[in-house]
């Protein structure tokens, strides 16, 4: 073996168009195929193709069980000749763009729909939580059960402990993403958020407070990814993927999760891209947690490591603002419809570069970061990826 | 600093007693190995055969070179508090009745960091020791305590809820008659138990130790007799109620295998005194602990098992009473299955030969009463589910273990 890794093989020609989302739901009574058969249906009607025409599915669900996305060929009456399930939860979207993309590229398919989809029963949540993965089974969920809240409530403190961090940085992107999702008419939030409410909210886990959380709902996000000349015989608005990494269970011996795996691969992310960091006009984290906004700024290069908070205190993050961030509010204000969660960053990214935005549009957006994370396994979120995308020509 | 435990007032019989809810239970088949750790108070991980790496949680192959030698090993407890937090919101009724719950990371020194309860005396970047109890659901988990012991500490609610701590706690002890259970009323009395019942079959017979017995603080004489099911009814419908604590303290002991012996009149006897005699126990009080175990301070907390080590390996010398303790045993198993649901350990107190009357010609080593009562409060202190008192109790355990046929054989003589 080499001591390098090989370079990646560019993205060239590939695209990504049709973004859809299906409005979210706090609860539903309807199944996670239902929520996709939603989401294919509109994007078929968007792209302007017939089912059949799909040659391609991806698909990330955690309540689509007992099924998988073989089922849901039969379910939904199509024959795909190329087919993935993606189980990475908030890195679901961009390890489906990625893989979409390869399919493409080699022609092993023509249009891919990527769908993420979930429902939300009532008590749906907690049996999500207690079962989990193994790890949470035998070493997290007994220790007061608190979920996704209390590990990252952990690394949170230990964050807050080791670079001083304060709940004051926490409230500026909670704040700015809410005036953000203010103009998205799907987000679940409807209400501004005060610096005074966000801080006199009540404690989930220290030191997480409500409007650290995301709400868990119901809801379906979902994009094509094709070649160029594809998109534009079908008369797609598209944007180009210039670059893309993945990463999984990186950094394993910190104690307590600082950084996640995109620190490993973000300078190969920004040479295969071909921009810096200063070029990106807007980025869309995976804000499952602030903290986790806050370690993506600094693991992708926006800033060193343990400058995260100096950096959200001289940046506006909304959408006017000097570093435009979650561009629809994010799941924080728009809520986090499972895997679907994934999606998110990526649909908005699609609808600022181009130019039809949910909300309140990021002025003159040619570049943006999309990034993923996901599967707290144990103590720690696993999965990490990022992608670079650009308006076409 | 601990607050101290306030002594629970006497019980409003109007109001309604708090249902025993359990915490999650369900462990990998592997995370078992933490269960047997935990049951008998060893702190050990898996460590790999191979490269010595320290593996958590549980797994199945090493994490640093893949080896499937991954043993589970007593290893050092030591680690700092990394971080720590209260959970406010739970998604498991057991916890959301007992938030804030505190938990946090301990890095341990000999490697991976662990998600564990927090004893209210730790702090943030302090150093700690870690153990494994059993919580109440009978499942292993981790326990960050005070580097060195603090005033009160064992009174700490988080640590309560995976200890059967007696202090203000109603104990009843089957037989006041024997040593061992002369002994166990001192040992509870001193650790603070507010009632020590302790049962005499036919009290108006005196018997060696009596006016001691008596002298004992909060010890209460009960008529009880285990061979007699309408004595054993009548006492848990006198006390049951307000028993937090069971010590089954009924004895058997005579010399003697099977071929030799003519008849079953003294196996009878045997099987009636202690097998029998523990179902009629657990028939009349095991309701009521099971219902009782999360009522306040003085919750229904345990139910103890004395048992020859012989349960676990017959001893062909005493080869007939051997086979009435395994009966014993395998019934305790049972029984910790049915007391689970109510939070309630099953303590199996596993001895040697004793030092009284009965194991007379039996030479030394042998356990005094007085050190068996003192390892039974131990482990209730501690929470254990399994222990073994003295050296041959030790002996056995460590060489079934290792090959029980061997012992099997060298058991014979």
């Amino acid at each position: 073996m080499n001591s390098s890794p090989s370079a990646r093989q560019p993205y060239d020609g590939v695209v990504v168009c049709a973004p859809v989302t299906v409005p979210y739901r706090r609860y539903s009574t309807n199944s996670a195929h239902w929520w996709v058969g939603r989401a294919l249906h509109e994007l078929v009607r968007q792209a302007g193709v017939r089912p059949q025409d799909i040659d391609g599915l991806i698909v990330s669900s955690f309540t689509l069980g007992p099924d998988r996305a073989i089922g849901l060929t039969q379910h939904l009456g199509l024959s795909p000749r190329w087919l993935d399930d993606v189980p990475l939860g908030g890195a679901s979207g961009i390890v489906a763009l990625r893989r979409a993309a390869r399919a493409v590229q080699a022609r092993d398919a023509d249009l891919v729909a990527c769908v993420a989809a979930d429902t939300n029963h009532v008590d749906s949540f907690r049996k999500t939580l207690s079962s989990f993965s193994r790890f949470a089974q035998d070493a997290v969920y007994p220790y007061g059960a608190g979920g996704a809240n209390a590990s990252f409530a952990l690394i949170t403190k230990n964050y807050m402990n080791r670079y001083g961090a304060t709940r004051e940085d926490f409230a500026r992107m909670c704040i700015a993403q809410r005036d953000n999702a203010l103009s998205n008419p799907h987000a679940l939030m409807k209400k501004k958020l005060t610096l005074d409410e966000y801080l006199s909210a009540r404690p989930i886990a220290d030191p997480i407070h409500l409007f650290d959380c995301v709400m868990p709902c119901a809801g379906a996000e979902a994009f094509l990814v094709c070649r160029e000349e594809t998109a534009t015989s079908l008369g797609l608005a598209a944007v180009r993927l210039v670059a893309a990494i993945e990463r999984h269970n990186a950094y394993p011996d910190d104690p307590v999760q600082i950084r996640g795996g995109w620190a490993v691969d973000a300078g190969e992310l920004w040479a295969m891209a071909g921009v810096a960091p200063d070029d990106v006009n807007f980025v869309e984290t995976y804000d499952d947690y602030p903290v986790i906004s806050m370690m993506q700024f600094e693991d992708l290069g926006f800033c060193a490591k343990g400058e995260g908070p100096d950096f959200v205190r001289s940046h506006t993050l909304t959408n006017a603002g000097s570093f435009p961030h979650n561009t629809s509010g994010g799941q924080l204000s728009a809520g986090q419809a499972g895997a679907a969660g994934g999606y998110l960053g990526l649909t908005d990214a699609i609808r600022q570069l181009t130019g039809k935005p949910l909300g309140a549009p990021v002025p003159d957006a040619r570049v943006g970061v999309v990034s993923g994370f996901g599967m707290i396994n144990y103590d720690r979120g696993l999965a990490s990826a990022a992608a670079v995308l650009a308006r076409a020509a | 600093m601990t607050r101290p435990l306030a002594r629970p007032r006497r019980k409003n019989p109007l109001k309604r007693t708090r249902a025993p809810l359990r915490p999650p239970a369900v462990r990998s088949r592997t995370a078992h190995g933490l269960t047997a750790a935990a049951a008998e108070g060893h702190f050990a991980l898996q460590v790999c055969t191979d490269c010595r790496t320290v593996i958590y949680p549980p797994r199945d192959a090493c994490p640093a070179c893949l080896s499937p030698r991954v043993p589970f090993t007593n290893i050092d407890n030591g680690g700092t508090l990394v971080a720590e937090t209260s959970v406010h919101t739970s998604t498991e009724v057991y916890f959301r009745e007992r938030t804030p719950w505190r938990v946090g990371v301990v890095a341990l020194d000999r490697g991976p960091s662990v998600v564990a309860h927090l004893h209210g005396d730790v702090a943030e970047g302090a150093r700690v020791r870690v153990e494994l109890k059993l919580d109440k659901a009978g499942a292993p988990v981790m326990m960050a305590l005070p580097e060195q012991d603090t005033p009160d500490m064992a009174d700490d609610p988080q640590l309560r809820e995976v200890t059967c701590d007696p202090k203000f706690r109603r104990v009843l002890i089957t037989d006041g008659r024997t040593a061992v259970g002369q002994a166990l009323a001192k040992a509870f009395s001193e650790a603070q138990a507010s009632i020590v019942f302790v049962g005499v079959a036919d009290p108006w017979k005196p018997f060696p130790g009596m006016n001691s017995l008596r002298a004992i603080e909060r010890v209460e004489i009960v008529p009880l007799d285990l061979t007699d099911t309408e004595s054993v009814t009548e006492q848990a419908q006198q006390n049951g109620a307000r028993v937090d604590i069971v010590v089954n303290t009924a004895e058997h002991v005579r010399a003697g295998g099977i071929v030799d012996r003519h008849g079953l009149t003294v196996a009878r006897e045997e099987i009636d005194a202690r097998y029998f005699g523990l179902l009629r126990l657990a028939q009349a009080f095991g309701p009521a602990l099971r219902a009782r175990g999360a009522d306040g301070v003085n919750s229904a907390t345990a139910f103890v098992n004395l048992l020859s080590v012989h349960a676990l390996m017959n001893w062909p010398e005493y080869g007939s009473y051997s086979a009435a303790e395994a009966a014993c045993l395998s019934a305790a198993q049972c029984l910790r299955a049915e007391l689970r649901p109510g939070g309630v350990k099953v303590l199996n107190v596993f001895f040697g030969p004793l030092e009284t009357e009965w194991f007379q010609t039996v030479p030394p080593p042998k356990v005094a009463p007085a050190a068996l009562a003192r390892a039974v409060v131990d482990a209730l202190k501690r929470g254990l589910e399994d222990v073994f008192v003295g050296d041959i109790a030790q002996d056995v355990r460590q060489r079934l273990a290792v090959n029980p046929k061997a012992l099997e054989r060298e058991l014979a003589g």
